[in-house]
């Protein structure tokens, strides 16, 4: 298939790990920043063809992973009341919050509904005025544009019965954190094409220079993944610090400059708690003043939240790239997809499921071993 | 049960996963435990299998093989509870006479009679009902089955959800043939009758909110002709299942399991067509855990493999039939797949509904 096959390329894989390998003279730490590499990098296993001296280690660019447990527990709360009709995307129905998930709270009569487009949730609330429809705004600069069109045309539509609870996240900012914190191990960056797509990369080359980093606009095929990895080592082997673009068939230097407008609009820039990171300041994005009367939290505000995190979770120290999510005690044992303790858990393109759903469990390793022989 | 769904897949073959567990998660059902993942298996184990135990039942097959006289009956039912009720490429009776006999061709048998009873909520269209009783009738005829019981219950408005379909039926398996889950051995092997995900993607391609213009039609088709070939090529099938929910992951997770064995495929051999794997790519989604309605897996003797490939691909319905992979001795109760790129990753079951992404 165009743009799918030709990316998959077993032959021209196999080229890119011997070019890696060729390059690399010392050990490397490649932080891919978003989840879907992640996904992308353990479903088809590149990692088992590069040199044991590179080290992939795995961001936290997956939005479902990073939104606030208390966040959840308020979308929980407001979700539950009878005059609310909850529009979500599904991949956020299985996270738990303290005590449930948004799948209980529809088994308990609550009207939850998956929706495809936020689009769709605009559309419920004109045909059905007398539900208040909530829409679960959450997401990087991937999901922001769409979300923020729909709120401006709910607004556009004098829709009063439409509100969004927003948690936006922003890939640069956390960049930032990551390489300020003193644990820190990352020395280059695959950067997630995909936000880049919208936003360009004109705010890269100052975290460039600020961190003596190199970062890499990076798709999310196979042979996407093994370029930027590629360039990645080259650069850090001759010592570079550069951005480079290695998904100009998407990403531009300015990206989407209406979608960037709209999103200027609607949102304003924001400190934003991040689920098992903690508050990273100017991270996020809320309602601007102008869209305040769609603001969710002050329709209904939610007050007896207590957020409740999982003594076992370990998902702060797998989305700060600390631990593999193998090297949590409780994976694949008390935490599993079907009974996951934490956000890393449950999306598909959370690092701890992308390691279950693909059976990186330590004991799997031998079979791994014989498979390939 | 006897639904394709039923198994219990503890999928990754962690030995500490073998006990049983309780359903701990959820006092409520949820919409995954009918999904045909774990979710689903585990209602069977822990809720079903203990109130109704017997010996028939614990084989957990598509079809229960049972004794009566000097014949063996393959017995099966069926619920079908599809949104939307029209879709491409068939309807809900489509599906509810060909689920059935699917079910109980896996077995070896040749389909004989189908019941079939409807839950009707109040308002329904009686031309609708009429159209989709003509599909059944159509399914009914292509399959060499006759539909010779059945019954009609009406619920209130706001009761149900327009109409519910139940199917059962049996045949019989002739006295030389042995099919089950638990009968694949190392050296086996895999063989998938045709491209994977067709029905899910279909029914997800017309769902309400989700419309996007693809030309994936569901594969739903009476698969007991093809299967009747297959035994005249070759008498000794190990393993015959149809992948519905939760896709040809979940049923070669539920073999690997149920026979003891691991498996090892060829990702690259497996057949998508390229609108569902496209459409999969769009929606965060596996086309190995996608539903089918109409396809098989046959797990045979890798000496009859050839032939058998031979035979599916001369029959109508298994034209784009593929060698997807062995069993093996080793990683036992897992299914293993050599990635494109020559990797290696493990194909673990569904667990409940599988998620659309969020971006």
């Amino acid at each position: 298939m165009k743009y799918l096959t030709e990316f998959r390329d077993g032959v021209r894989a196999r080229q890119l790990a011997t070019e890696i390998r060729r390059l690399t003279t010392r050990p490397w730490a490649i932080m891919e920043v978003c989840g879907g590499q992640t996904h992308s990098i353990i479903r088809h296993g590149i990692d088992q063809i590069l040199p044991a001296d590179i080290q992939l280690i795995h961001g936290p660019g997956c939005p479902v992973c990073v939104t606030p447990l208390d966040v959840i527990d308020k979308a929980l709360a407001i979700a539950a009341r009878p005059d609310v009709t909850f529009c979500s995307f599904g991949d956020m129905l299985r996270v738990p919050g303290s005590s449930q998930d948004l799948f209980s709270i529809r088994a308990g009569g609550g009207d939850v509904r998956i929706v495809y487009s936020p689009l769709d949730a605009v559309r419920i609330a004109r045909q059905e005025p007398d539900r208040q429809v909530v829409f679960f705004a959450i997401g990087f600069e991937t999901t922001a544009p769409a979300n923020a069109m729909a709120i401006k045309m709910a607004k556009q539509q004098n829709l009063t019965n439409f509100s969004a609870l927003v948690s936006h996240v922003l890939v640069p900012p956390a960049i930032d954190s990551i390489m300020a914190a003193p644990d820190n191990r990352v020395q280059a960056f695959l950067a997630a094409g995909h936000v880049c797509s919208v936003m360009g990369f004109w705010q890269y080359p100052d975290l460039c220079r600020k961190h003596h980093v190199p970062i890499i606009i990076t798709g999310f095929e196979p042979l996407d993944i093994l370029d930027g990895i590629r360039r990645a080592v080259a650069q850090l082997e001759t010592g570079q610090t550069e951005v480079e673009n290695a998904y100009a068939r998407v990403v531009t230097h300015d990206g989407n400059i209406p979608a960037q407008q709209t999103l200027q609009q609607v949102f304003t820039v924001t400190d934003r708690a991040w689920r098992g990171i903690g508050v990273i300041p100017n991270s996020g994005w809320k309602l601007s003043e102008a869209y305040h009367d769609f603001d969710a939290e002050q329709r209904f505000p939610v007050s007896d939240i207590c957020p409740c995190e999982s003594s076992q979770c370990r998902s702060g120290d797998v989305l700060r790239g600390t631990i593999k999510p193998n090297e949590c005690s409780a994976f694949g044992t008390e935490c599993t997809p079907r009974t996951p303790l934490g956000a890393t858990m449950v999306s598909s393109e959370g690092a701890c499921a992308a390691y279950f759903n693909y059976g990186r469990f330590p004991d799997v390793e031998g079979m791994r071993t014989e498979a390939t022989a | 049960m006897s639904d394709g769904s039923g198994e219990s897949a503890a999928g990754t073959g962690m030995d500490d996963w073998c006990c049983p567990m309780p359903l701990r998660d959820y006092p409520s059902i949820v919409l995954g435990h009918g999904g045909g993942g774990l979710l689903s298996g585990e209602l069977v184990e822990h809720l079903f299998l203990p109130a109704f135990r017997n010996p028939a039942l614990e084989r957990l097959g598509d079809s229960s093989v049972v004794q009566v006289g000097a014949q063996r009956l393959a017995f099966s039912t069926d619920s079908f509870v599809v949104r939307p009720l029209f879709f491409p490429g068939g309807s809900i009776g489509d599906l509810a006479v060909n689920g059935t006999v699917n079910d109980i061709a896996m077995s070896g048998a040749a389909p004989l009679y189908l019941s079939a009873g409807f839950i009707v909520e109040e308002g329904f269209p009686v031309d609708s009902l009429g159209l989709i009783a003509e599909h059944m009738s159509r399914a009914a005829a292509a399959a060499g089955v006759a539909i010779v019981t059945g019954d009609t219950k009406v619920v209130e408005k706001g009761h149900g959800d327009g109409l519910y379909i139940n199917t059962s039926g049996f045949g019989i398996v002739p006295d030389d043939v042995n099919i089950g889950p638990s009968r694949a051995v190392a050296g086996d092997t895999i063989i998938v009758s045709g491209t994977i995900g067709d029905h899910g993607m279909a029914i997800m391609s017309v769902r309400e909110g989700l419309e996007f213009q693809a030309a994936i039609t569901s594969d739903t088709a009476a698969l007991n002709g093809m299967v009747q070939s297959m035994l005249n090529c070759c008498r000794d099938i190990h393993v015959l299942r149809d992948p519905t929910r939760g896709g040809v992951a979940s049923t070669l997770n539920e073999i690997a399991r149920a026979s003891n064995v691991g498996m090892l495929l060829q990702e690259d051999r497996i057949p998508v067509s390229p609108d569902v794997q496209a459409a999969c790519e769009i929606l965060g989604l596996d086309p190995l855990l996608v539903a089918n309605e109409g396809k098989l897996v046959a797990i045979v003797p890798s000496d009859a493999a050839e032939a058998m490939l031979q035979t599916m691909q001369n029959h109508p319905l298994g034209r784009h039939a593929a060698i997807i992979g062995e069993v093996t001795a080793s990683h036992q109760k897992l299914v293993a797949a050599i990635t494109s790129i020559g990797a290696t990753r493990v194909i673990t079951p569904a667990i409940g509904e599988q998620l659309p992404r969020i971006c």
